[in-house]
């Protein structure tokens, strides 16, 4: 009996210590870093030990990212890129799913297959098809000129000039939710897929409208499916530097992933970077818990 | 009234679906030009995949190379992460007790993680305390690894629990040892998560971008979706489609035959929507996330 209990945990053991060491450690050298020192030479020096703990630089990046800051910019602009593309998920997403979880009939195996196609090309691959339809003489930015979709744009002050790829916001907006609305769709695709027919049934039974019913039944029961594929979007989200760097490459569309990926890659203020990285993990870690609790307790309910 | 307000959710599901999938086919399209242009059809050619002497994917040292980390890459990372998941996955489905939750969260967490902070955090640890491994193909291998174990977890766990645990008991009551039971019994019933584990890490790591970006070295540790990133704005040549074209092949390739597998495996099985085989794909990376 001992045996067949010893197994399991000896089965566990290489993984574990694999994520504890790459994972755990990795992250603890994030905070060594972010609370370290550099050389004269600008090369970080970690301290492992937390009572070496230097808080200059995670000082210096909170006051950057305060009013006033260096940061701050930068981090207003992540934050209203971020709302408006999950804003924007939600309006294109939301009738998508519902369209296929609930009334595409014999066709929704086709449409949950054309649906899952994107989540499963490379996120590098799908922005560098915009790049060569958005250059100036690509397919998309000649047709979106010719019906001056331009203009309108620069009209609603959305956009300056004609040229899609050179540092507009309303590009990066647009290609985040390219990029990541696939990844909202799908959980809340399962979340009304598991819907009970027989709740609609019944509120159009007692009388309700086709809205009154979207409003009271369908919306609150598929609400926590909205909630995870908001927070799975917005995590990566903030993470992201390649797409303000491929569709735009202006310092104007910058966005937080851009401020950290500068530090870390480029030059010597990779403690800086750190304590910054650091400070977004704290940030999201809020979203994280948030969403591991609420997947945790769907699992529970449907083993249940 | 009800169907024109199907029509209407019909028509914005088939808008989306064009929108999401035609700028990918368009530039699949452009691999095959004769010409240069990269946004515009210039006639049909495989020149720039393997007939031209110097810019073709073929013969470009830079692309070819590319290609080759990637798969290296991948194949490596496919063969590291499957078994050490698989073990995770069967020992945390049984273990019961002190550690238990934490195991559970440990193995989830990479899913949830945006990957910038994964990347900063593997990048800082071979440039400090792991110098000894240091960057290049070995510590990109590590990466890629680190967080495909969840995914396989998740597959792995999901097979677990509709076998449920019946078949090993009985084997257990007629006395076979526990090594035996695993070997004969559970691991025989685990093929076809096992084979689609494989496959769906191959793809996660071909896919794969930023953690390849903080781990490489240099030039021979480039990978395709770095090279995309590296000249998608400096005015390349179709081979950079060419190139895009392959890698897309590939990985939907290994994606296509996991998501046979996985129907094999749940034939038989009467599950529907979102637990078809296609809806296991779908919501893998919601944790049963992205990477």
């Amino acid at each position: 009996m001992t045996g067949r209990r010893r197994i399991w945990g000896v089965l566990a053991a290489p993984g574990l210590l694999w994520l504890a060491v790459f994972f755990l450690v990795a992250f603890y050298a994030v905070v060594a870093v972010g609370m370290g020192n550099v050389t004269t030479l600008f090369e970080p020096v970690p301290h492992w030990n937390p009572l070496d703990w230097n808080v200059g630089y995670l000082q210096q990046a909170i006051e950057d990212l305060l009013p006033g800051g260096t940061s701050w910019p930068v981090f207003v602009r992540t934050v209203l890129y971020i709302g408006v593309a999950m804003a924007l998920s939600l309006l294109i997403g939301y009738p998508v799913a519902y369209y296929a979880a609930r009334c595409a009939g014999r066709r929704s195996g086709l449409v949950l297959l054309l649906l899952v196609v994107p989540f499963w090309i490379s996120y590098i691959m799908r922005m560098f098809a915009w790049t060569n339809l958005l250059a100036s003489d690509g397919y998309a930015a000649k047709a979106l000129n010719a019906l001056s979709i331009d203009s309108l744009f620069n009209a609603l002050g959305l956009m300056e000039g004609s040229d899609w790829l050179g540092g507009q916001p309303i590009t990066v907006i647009l290609a985040l939710v390219y990029g990541y609305v696939p990844f909202f769709i799908l959980p809340l695709y399962a979340s009304l897929d598991r819907l009970d027919q027989r709740l609609i049934e019944a509120s159009r039974d007692l009388g309700a409208s086709g809205f009154e019913t979207f409003r009271r039944v369908i919306l609150p029961v598929s609400m926590p499916g909205i909630v995870a594929g908001l927070v799975l979007i917005a995590l990566p989200m903030f993470g992201d530097f390649f797409t303000a760097d491929l569709m735009s490459g202006s310092p104007n569309t910058n966005m937080l992933g851009n401020t950290i990926n500068g530090y870390i890659q480029g030059g010597p203020d990779k403690s800086l970077g750190a304590a910054l990285t650091m400070l977004m993990s704290l940030f999201l870690l809020v979203f994280m818990t948030f969403y591991l609790r609420s997947a945790r307790r769907e699992q529970r309910e449907r083993t249940a | 009234m009800r169907g024109g307000r199907h029509r209407g959710l019909a028509l914005v599901t088939w808008v989306y679906i064009v929108w999401s999938i035609v700028p990918v086919l368009l530039a699949i399209r452009f691999a095959f030009n004769e010409g240069r242009s990269r946004s515009a059809s210039q006639g049909w050619s495989l020149r720039w995949f393997t007939e031209d002497p110097n810019l073709s994917v073929l013969n470009d040292p830079t692309l070819r190379s590319a290609l080759e980390q990637s798969l290296t890459l991948a194949a490596a990372a496919m063969l590291i992460a499957t078994p050490l998941g698989v073990a995770l996955a069967l020992g945390l489905q049984r273990w019961r007790g002190r550690g238990e939750g934490t195991a559970n969260r440990l193995t989830l967490l990479p899913l949830v993680t945006p990957e910038l902070v994964f990347a900063v955090g593997l990048f800082l640890l071979f440039t400090t305390a792991f110098s000894f491994i240091g960057l290049g193909t070995t510590a990109q291998i590590i990466g890629h690894v680190t967080f495909s174990v969840s995914f396989v977890v998740v597959i792995v766990r999901g097979r677990l629990q509709t076998i449920g645990a019946d078949v090993e008991e009985a084997a257990a009551d007629l006395g076979a040892p526990p090594w035996d039971v695993l070997r004969r019994v559970v691991l025989p019933l685990l093929t076809p998560a096992i084979v689609a584990s494989l496959l769906i890490v191959f793809a996660l790591s071909i896919d794969d971008f930023v953690v390849s970006q903080y781990l490489a070295s240099g030039a021979d540790t480039t990978t395709v979706p770095m090279r995309i990133y590296a000249q998608a704005r400096a005015a390349p040549t179709p081979a950079l489609n060419a190139l895009a074209s392959l890698m897309l092949a590939v990985s939907l390739l290994a994606l296509g035959l996991a998501y046979m597998t996985l129907r094999l495996m749940t034939r038989g099985e009467r599950r529907t929507g979102s637990e078809s085989a296609l809806g296991q794909l779908a919501t893998l990376e919601t944790g049963g996330t992205s990477r």
